[in-house]
């Protein structure tokens, strides 16, 4: 089971409160997670990654025990403590005002 | 639905004002999609419970919204939560946030470019929806206005959007520019007479005319006169603010312009000006009266630098004849150190009997008249920077 937090506008959208669980099959990456993600609330298509190029949107950023993840290759496995679950993937908004 | 429904697009959430045929008593609903930028909210005239909203986010994107109950509750359409995203012959579902351009050889053209800020050429990006039109037919037909500048389609209530890419393709868009607000295509006007012709108008490229309901189009700038661009009467670049039409008279046109007040009688063959005595015509916003095709409404904004109303006061100016000759509307309006702007889609006209006007300012108020201008009084004053207000009355 994969924990991944939504930073609260996508909770929102989502019709979620707190942590999302998803089964995710196979190596566990950004990419996997995030489709997984997707496939179970299609309302966060094209909010988290751009609907065409499949890029992670310039004001996302993506943690996971205490690192930043955003940079890392979206097919780089990501840490077995997001593996096993110990740890959430983490979706975040950039900071800036407004 | 009685009364009148006056939908209200912020910076941060939208608002549903809702009244009696009186309008003296307003009730304001609690934020719609809070903190999120709320460019447009519209109804389908076939159907007023059937509501569109363009929900979007610097940091998350494009959402579309739909109500069918009037505004009480909404859903993004397309594919419900936990439903596959793919249809069993693997096609992708509805995503109803997904706005591609078309680059098709078949449908449009492979055109990747248009001019940045200084002439070079910049890749096209989709941004936001800033304008929802729902057909006036069909509550399942809405068109979506963008930036960068284009215009999209659906027929299936906003599960699916496909764009007119004719208009991009028609020949001028490796030209177009994006004026300060960003690329985007603000105006969308459907003629009730003729279904196959619609006109758009973009920021800063111009104004557009398709006669096949979207196929092909062609700019409908002649007559206009721009002196911010190299030729002021290119038939590229000028920044239209936004456009009128009465529906009754599809083929008078109003337009406020960067700067200049402009009047076409002839579907936008040609223009003229009819700025008049107006203290300053740069502007935003223009509108119609609903049961006076003649008579037109603009708030006056000082300059291109300084967007706020001249001397501190907001005036609405009203024109009975067309344009030209134009008094200055105050009773109720704040006469001293007011320095709001009224953005281009944020003015809007009831159709009861007694025309109501309404306009939203970027302090957060909404005013609404409801003896044609006369008289001003503020709906609601504390809302965040008002982008745009669309008003609802009973058939």
């Amino acid at each position: 089971m994969i924990r991944v937090t939504l930073p609260p506008h996508l909770r929102k959208l989502a019709h979620v409160d707190g942590e999302v669980k998803l089964d995710v099959a196979g190596q566990i990456t950004q990419r996997s997670v995030l489709d997984a993600l997707e496939a179970r609330y299609p309302m966060l298509r094209g909010t988290i990654r751009d609907h065409v190029t499949q890029r992670r949107r310039a004001f996302v950023r993506f943690f996971a025990c205490g690192e930043d993840l955003s940079h890392e290759s979206p097919d780089a496995p990501l840490p077995d403590a997001v593996a096993i679950g110990a740890e959430s993937f983490m979706i975040v908004g950039a900071i800036a005002g407004g | 639905m009685s009364g009148v429904r006056v939908l209200v697009g912020t910076r941060k959430g939208a608002f549903i004002l809702t009244s009696d045929e009186k309008r003296k008593k307003w009730e304001v609903s609690s934020p719609h999609f809070a903190g999120w930028e709320m460019y447009h909210l519209k109804g389908s005239p076939a159907e007023p419970n059937r509501l569109y909203a363009s929900q979007s986010s610097s940091w998350f994107g494009q959402i579309i919204q739909r109500s069918d109950d009037g505004g009480k509750t909404w859903h993004q359409p397309g594919t419900p939560p936990g439903e596959p995203t793919t249809a069993p012959d693997g096609t992708p579902k509805g995503e109803s946030n997904k706005f591609a351009y078309d680059t098709s050889a078949e449908t449009g053209k492979p055109l990747t470019t248009h001019q940045w800020y200084d002439g070079t050429p910049h890749p096209w990006e989709f941004k936001r929806v800033w304008h929802l039109e729902p057909s006036l037919t069909d509550p399942d037909t809405v068109y979506a206005g963008v930036e960068d500048a284009a215009l999209f389609r659906s027929t299936d209530g906003g599960q699916n959007w496909q764009e007119l890419a004719g208009l991009r393709g028609h020949g001028s868009g490796d030209k177009w520019a994006p004026g300060a607000g960003g690329m985007c295509l603000h105006t969308v006007l459907l003629d009730p007479s003729n279904h196959e012709r619609m006109f758009v108008a973009i920021s800063s490229a111009g104004a557009f005319r398709t006669d096949d309901a979207g196929k092909t189009w062609r700019p409908i700038n002649r007559g206009l006169h721009s002196l911010y661009i190299p030729d002021p009467t290119a038939e590229i670049g000028h920044c239209v603010h936004r456009i009128a039409m009465h529906g009754s008279r599809p083929d008078v046109l109003f337009m406020q312009k960067h700067w200049d007040v402009m009047r076409s009688d002839d579907g936008g063959e040609s223009w003229h000006e009819i700025s008049g005595n107006l203290p300053t015509d740069f502007g935003f916003a223009i509108d119609v009266h609903a049961h006076e095709p003649d008579t037109i409404y603009v708030v006056p904004i000082k300059s291109d630098s300084e967007h706020f109303p001249l001397d501190g006061k907001l005036r609405v100016y009203r024109s009975r004849s067309g344009g030209n000759e134009w008094e200055a509307l105050t009773k109720g309006l704040p006469q001293s150190d007011c320095y709001v702007n009224v953005l281009r889609d944020a003015m809007a006209v009831d159709s009861l009997d007694k025309c109501g006007v309404y306009f939203g300012t970027t302090g957060g108020q909404v005013y609404a008249s409801t003896d044609a201008g006369d008289n001003w009084a503020p709906i609601v004053r504390d809302l965040p920077p008002v982008v745009s207000v669309e008003v609802q009355t009973p058939p």
